[in-house]
């Protein structure tokens, strides 16, 4: 069965066999044990002129790519740790997500910006931070996180092919998930609405990348024990789009929200915030629950580390207690 | 190739080129009366936005480039529209310069739906794409990168690298000291690509001088390090900026790697708005009476007279027509109408949710 790096994999060769105007630039690119299987064998098929390895400038690559989208390419930038993608924020956030507003609407960068998470391992404070909140907070930056093995590939050739900037951000902990593919989708990244993985009624988890199988997986286990548990992949994180969580809200009457990032200010919070804004509260039959990181940097020894991130354990009792009538206030 | 080292010194001396710049038989007077003319335009245009921002009729910041307008006219000439040159804060020279209509960087700057960018981005968010300007924005290094993009994008458009088109960025000599400028220099010349690389060294990066910023004021050394064919010319001279213009951007399109243009010049106004005293200490205060002398205007009118090729008549005629037709403009951008409401909204993406 093909995996999530596989389904990574098809999606870039789909679109560098279909789009000429595609092409990836990125560190690593020519030695990509940098990114997994994600991107095997792509610059022998494709040659090094459209499979792009650079020096070490995050924030020029980036210029880089955003340039050439001005002119008629759909670049994708690859930056095999999000830590060092922070050294493009000007290029991401007061460059290409401003660019087709502050002109007038006339021209947009039809660039890909792949930022991956790479964590555990004693790898410490530097190498491990997802930080699609920071992002998602960027009018005209669309954050995309997809979770299964099928919307890795559908949804790296959406952003691919959106007219838009896309942040494209994908964790490594997702890369062995398998699934069965079906035929490539190409419904446009703008139409992409959050999906329901696993329908039930008594409680709705909501996740994004990784933490969309932590909810999956713990679905599975509160199943066995008799709680039927929905879960919502939210696969696009900015525009956030909330009517699907809101009808199954709606129905369950309990909502957990896991975040692999922090909880300050974050995609959690927000999930929650707009949730609850729009629904009668009476309707729910407990407070609304995020698991989030811990406030601190992530730590490198891997005694803190079992603590620093949630496991399908931590949200299978967070469920339980939820279900069971816990934490009420 | 000349590094113009011999007169390195001459160049930062504000006592020196104050004379009428040489004009000799292989330019074409009319050419070089089209080109005083759009620089009187730009300078006239310039002048008008400086009087609206002390009257308070204009409110967005806008940044004068007044006494450079020789840079973006010498090199323009060597332009053409499937190019693709970026700017900065003080670009209203770089894009005019193109032959974009003075009408629509008035309603840009007064924030019209006629703008240059529907009125969306003001003085320092400057789009023409017809003409080849594919934006300005005020991070002062920014757009360096995305020139050397446009420069990748041209080599995959014509991969026989022949007859190239080129990325171009304007950018000052405070944005030599950022990291994305030594980042894209490095990156062009690593790839060999055609962008040339224009610096406007006016000695300041809004109020501090160059000296106050570097241990030297030749900003160029950084593209020799990068081993990047560099010229260093005085930059209030159209003809020396046309000629080096020429050999660079020819170089360029023939395939062979980025240049570096550096221009010594002076701003006469502050880092923002009309006033000349503003941000400014007292050394430029002193400097600029003895700047304005080398000014890139009037050196050109008296170059043209001496060879008998612009009478004193002539002259004002130009300022005459110029200016009626910068007044026209204004009336006609102060008219327009302001974006609508939706567009708030509409033009945060392109695809529609």
């Amino acid at each position: 069965m093909p995996s999530y790096a596989d389904g990574l994999r098809e999606g870039f060769n789909y679109l560098m066999e279909n789009y000429r105007e595609v092409f990836v630039i990125g560190q690593g690119l020519w030695s990509p044990w940098y990114v997994g299987s994600s991107m095997t064998d792509l610059d022998k098929k494709f040659g090094k002129a459209r499979v792009i390895d650079t020096p070490v400038c995050e924030a020029a690559t980036t210029g880089v790519a955003i340039g050439a989208s001005l002119c008629g390419y759909r670049p994708i930038v690859v930056h095999p740790r999000m830590d060092f993608m922070i050294l493009a924020t000007d290029q991401i956030v007061n460059q290409a997500a401003k660019w087709n507003h502050m002109l007038g609407g006339q021209m947009s960068p039809r660039v890909t910006i792949r930022g991956i998470v790479n964590r555990g391992g004693e790898q410490g404070a530097q190498h491990s931070q997802a930080l699609h909140s920071w992002y998602a907070h960027i009018p005209g930056l669309r954050v995309v996180m997809p979770a299964t093995p099928v919307d890795a590939r559908n949804l790296l050739i959406a952003s691919t092919l959106c007219d838009d900037p896309v942040l494209f951000i994908d964790d490594r902990w997702c890369y062995e998930w398998e699934a069965p593919f079906g035929p490539i989708d190409l419904t446009p990244l703008s139409k992409i609405e959050p999906q329901v993985l696993i329908e039930g009624q008594d409680i709705t988890l909501v996740g994004a990348s990784y933490s969309t199988k932590l909810c999956y997986d713990a679905a599975q286990t509160v199943g066995k024990m008799g709680i039927s548990a929905e879960v919502i992949d939210l696969r696009v994180v900015n525009p956030l789009k909330l009517d699907r969580v809101l009808k199954s809200v709606s129905k369950t009457g309990r909502l957990l929200v896991v975040d692999g990032s922090w909880e300050n200010c974050g995609l959690a919070g927000e999930v929650i915030a707009q949730i609850c804004q729009r629904m009668p509260l009476e309707e729910l039959k407990c407070n609304p629950q995020r698991m989030t990181l811990p406030s601190a940097p992530a730590p490198t020894s891997k005694y803190l580390e079992q603590q620093y991130y949630p496991k399908e354990k931590d949200v299978v009792d967070r469920v339980k207690e939820m279900v069971a009538g816990g934490r009420k206030q | 190739m000349s590094l113009d080292k011999d007169r390195l010194d001459e160049l930062f001396d504000a006592h020196r080129f104050h004379d009428a710049i040489e004009i000799d038989s292989t330019e074409p007077i009319d050419r070089l009366l089209e080109e005083l003319r759009m620089m009187v335009r730009i300078r006239k245009a310039e002048e008008k936005i400086g009087d609206m921002v002390a009257e308070g009729r204009v409110k967005c910041p806008c940044h004068l480039a007044i006494g450079q307008e020789a840079i973006p006219v010498g090199i323009s000439r060597y332009l053409r529209s499937s190019d693709r040159v970026f700017g900065t804060h003080r670009s209203h020279g770089h894009f005019l310069a193109l032959g974009a209509p003075v009408e629509t960087l008035f309603a840009e700057v007064l924030g019209k739906a006629t703008g240059c960018s529907k009125g969306m981005g003001g003085s320092m968010h400057l789009f023409d794409q017809g003409r080849g300007f594919v934006g300005s924005v005020p991070i002062v290094s920014a757009t360096i990168s995305l020139s050397v993009g446009a420069a990748l994008a041209a080599t995959f458009d014509r991969p026989t690298r022949d007859n190239l088109d080129l990325g171009l960025c304007y950018f000052g000599d405070g944005a030599t000291e950022e990291g994305a400028f030594h980042e894209s220099l490095n990156f062009a010349a690593n790839f060999k690509l055609p962008v040339l690389f224009v610096c406007e060294n006016n000695l300041f990066s809004s109020h501090l001088h160059i000296r106050e910023r570097q241990p030297a004021d030749r900003t160029s050394r950084f593209a020799e390090a990068n081993k990047i064919a560099v010229r260093l010319v005085e930059g209030n001279d159209l003809v020396a900026v046309a000629r080096a213009s020429e050999q660079l951007i020819g170089s360029i399109r023939r395939g062979e790697g980025p240049a570096y243009l550096e221009v010594i010049t002076y701003r006469w106004r502050g880092h923002v708005g009309p006033r000349e005293d503003i941000d400014v200490g007292l050394q430029r205060k002193d400097d600029l009476s003895l700047w304005k002398k080398r000014d890139p205007v009037d050196r050109l009118v008296r170059g043209l007279a001496r060879v008998g090729a612009l009478s004193d008549r002539a002259f004002q005629m130009i300022l005459t027509e110029v200016q009626r037709e910068i007044d026209e403009a204004w009336m006609r951008a102060d008219q327009a109408p302001y974006p609508e409401s939706s567009s708030l909204l509409e033009m945060v993406y392109q695809e529609v949710d």
